[in-house]
């Protein structure tokens, strides 16, 4: 754009100084989202932008706030003033649910279990695969260093651990093998990063380990970043189905007079525009055309779904991740 | 002739080389690799990096947060200082305490703290969102995070001062009549104006480098409650080095800024 930037800044000094509470209000949305979001959300709400100016005449200022989606979850039940959130996993949307922020029913409101794209968990290797890893059992081999997040406060961190324990319930003997094999895993874990995105800085910039265990576009956006010749993507066997959901935050929209604008930020989600977006930052669309146009980007392989697998986040959040959990039993950093 | 006290010529040139050496190593190495990340592709991106409307909104706030917090932290610092180097009373000593309360707590503790209160679980949450007023995740909570993790800078340089001078000077003035008001600026100021300087451009360079409390209270919504040390953060783990190295250097050469200033001061 050849828009001079003096005449660009000068009508965001006058926003900035009459500070964040008045830039909110009816012509403008923020989206609270998890780390591995923000080149995507980016995309879109410009496209946004121009579909709502295109339905309403109206022109809306988005505004994103990304980071681990626990901590999150949390920012936004403490007063963070989010319209939507775009989290990880829906038991961060039940958090906020649980307050009264949101209606119970949330997850029935949109369709496909209200995640509009899905994505999965590969391994990140790199060039050249030296220490030949090429499915879970692999990670529980002595020398093998495994760069994963912390799952107490990473939301892909989470489905990383469901999907190995769902791995190694089929080839090391039901749940007591799958908590063994984790344990054994845990110990190949040189350090647990608090997010998705500061476990790929550590695994692709700082050269920590040798497999990320990464949200699928988390890993083709490193891919992409340093270099294709650094890391090769490997599938495994099976992996597991994540499903991001999306959700506006009632009593915020009702308070600010945004629902209109909310409900139709993640109504348009699904339109065929933006299902496209979300394949080209390598998030799996619903959408069938979309995904096929993607080709071999999404590959095919075996995904467990956390509903059939674990029976659902309440539950497998209170036997895995909560105080005392599976994750808690298995997880003894030093040794 | 040679002075009992005057040290070998070779372990004189060995301390100094062994300071200038850590001071290389810990101090202008890391400074050297600020600015040269930043210029890695040359000084076009860098000053692009400067322009985008996110790092401005973040110079802004960043600016805006320090032109509030410093001036308060001026007023309640003196205010402090001068009831505790000038007068006796119960509670002095608790007082000098509670100063140096921000300095030994984690500024990750100081940020939650406000969560604690204004958050909307918080205690006045409840309050505060009846009426519209939001504290934390916007200016007001970035305001009071940074004001309380700055607050000891200006009292801790005007204390020992005002405890040298004594109280003679002001007790002179009263004698001769002068009022509260009167004495404060015609004899306290002007003897402690160059230490009171050197304080405010510390709180000031501190103020702009806040991260921690400043991260609790922040929300991280861009352009908007960002302040430049999250903005930096952001961007790296955007894998946009060269802008965050470019948005690290200028908050960098802000705080060299300041420091020249003060020491160019001190030397006056």
């Amino acid at each position: 754009m050849a828009v001079p930037l003096g005449r660009r800044a000068l009508p965001g000094l006058a926003l900035g100084l009459a500070g964040p509470a008045a830039a909110q209000g009816a012509g403008a949305l923020l989206n609270v989202s998890y780390d591995p979001t923000r080149e995507f959300y980016r995309a879109y709400n410009t496209a946004f932008a121009a579909h709502w100016r295109e339905k309403s005449g109206q022109a809306v200022r988005l505004s994103t706030s990304h980071g681990g989606s626990g901590r999150q979850a949390r920012a936004v039940i403490d007063g963070l003033a989010a319209d939507v959130v775009t989290l990880a996993l829906a038991y961060d949307i039940d958090a906020i649910a649980e307050r009264g922020l949101i209606a119970r029913d949330w997850q029935r409101r949109l369709p496909e279990n209200s995640a509009p794209y899905t994505s999965t968990i590969l391994f990140l290797v790199r060039r050249g695969n030296p220490k030949g890893i090429k499915d879970w059992g692999d990670l529980i081999r002595p020398g093998v260093g495994v760069v994963t997040p912390n799952p107490k406060t990473s939301g892909g961190a989470r489905w990383n651990y469901l999907a190995a324990w769902a791995w190694a319930q089929r080839h090391a003997g039901g749940d007591q093998g799958a908590a063994q094999f984790l344990g054994r895993l845990l110990r190949n874990v040189p350090v647990l990063d608090a997010g998705a995105r500061g476990a790929t800085t550590s695994f692709a910039q700082r050269a920590q380990g040798d497999v990320l265990l990464a949200w699928e576009n988390e890993a083709h956006l490193a891919f992409a970043e340093f270099g294709q010749g650094q890391f090769e993507i490997v599938v495994p066997s099976l992996s597991i189905l994540a499903e991001p959901p999306v959700a506006v935050v009632d009593r915020n929209v009702d308070r600010r007079g945004t629902r209109a604008v909310a409900e139709a930020y993640l109504e348009h989600l699904y339109s065929a525009e933006a299902q496209a977006l979300a394949a080209k930052h390598f998030y799996r669309p619903r959408d069938r055309a979309a995904l096929a146009a993607a080709g071999a980007t999404f590959p095919d392989l075996p995904l467990v779904t956390v509903d059939a697998e674990f029976g659902g986040w309440a539950e497998a959040q209170r036997t895995h991740f909560a105080d005392g959990g599976s994750f808690d039993r298995l997880y003894q950093p030093g040794r | 002739m040679r002075r009992p006290t005057e040290e070998p010529a070779w372990l004189r040139w060995l301390l100094c080389l062994l300071a200038v050496a850590v001071l290389g190593v810990f101090l202008v190495l890391p400074l050297a690799a600020v600015f040269a990340e930043a210029f890695r592709r040359g000084v076009a991106p860098a000053l692009a990096a400067l322009g985008d409307p996110d790092a401005l909104a973040a110079i802004r706030l960043t600016l805006l947060v320090a032109a509030i917090a410093v001036p308060v932290n001026l007023v309640g610092g003196v205010a402090a200082a001068w009831a505790i180097a000038k007068f006796d009373f119960p509670g002095r000593r608790l007082l000098t305490t509670l100063i140096e309360l921000p300095f030994s707590v984690s500024p990750v503790i100081s940020g939650l703290v406000y969560v604690l209160v204004f958050g909307a679980q918080g205690w006045l949450g409840p309050w505060l969102e009846e009426r519209g007023i939001q504290v934390v995740f916007a200016l007001p909570g970035l305001v009071l995070a940074t004001i309380f993790v700055t607050f000891p800078f200006v009292a801790r340089t005007v204390i020992p001062l005002m405890q040298e001078q004594g109280r003679t000077e002001e007790e002179a003035a009263a004698t001769l009549g002068a009022g509260g008001w009167r004495m404060a600026w015609h004899v306290t100021l002007p003897n402690i104006r160059w230490a009171l300087l050197s304080g405010v451009l510390l709180c000031n360079a501190r103020a702009m480098g806040e991260f921690g409390a400043v991260s609790v209270v922040s929300g991280h919504v861009r352009g908007e409650t960002n302040t430049m040390p999250l903005h930096i953060e952001i961007l790296y783990n955007e894998y946009q080095f060269v802008a965050a190295f470019a948005v690290a250097g200028l908050l960098a050469l802000l705080a060299l800024l300041t420091l020249a200033a003060k020491s160019l001061l001190e030397r006056a």
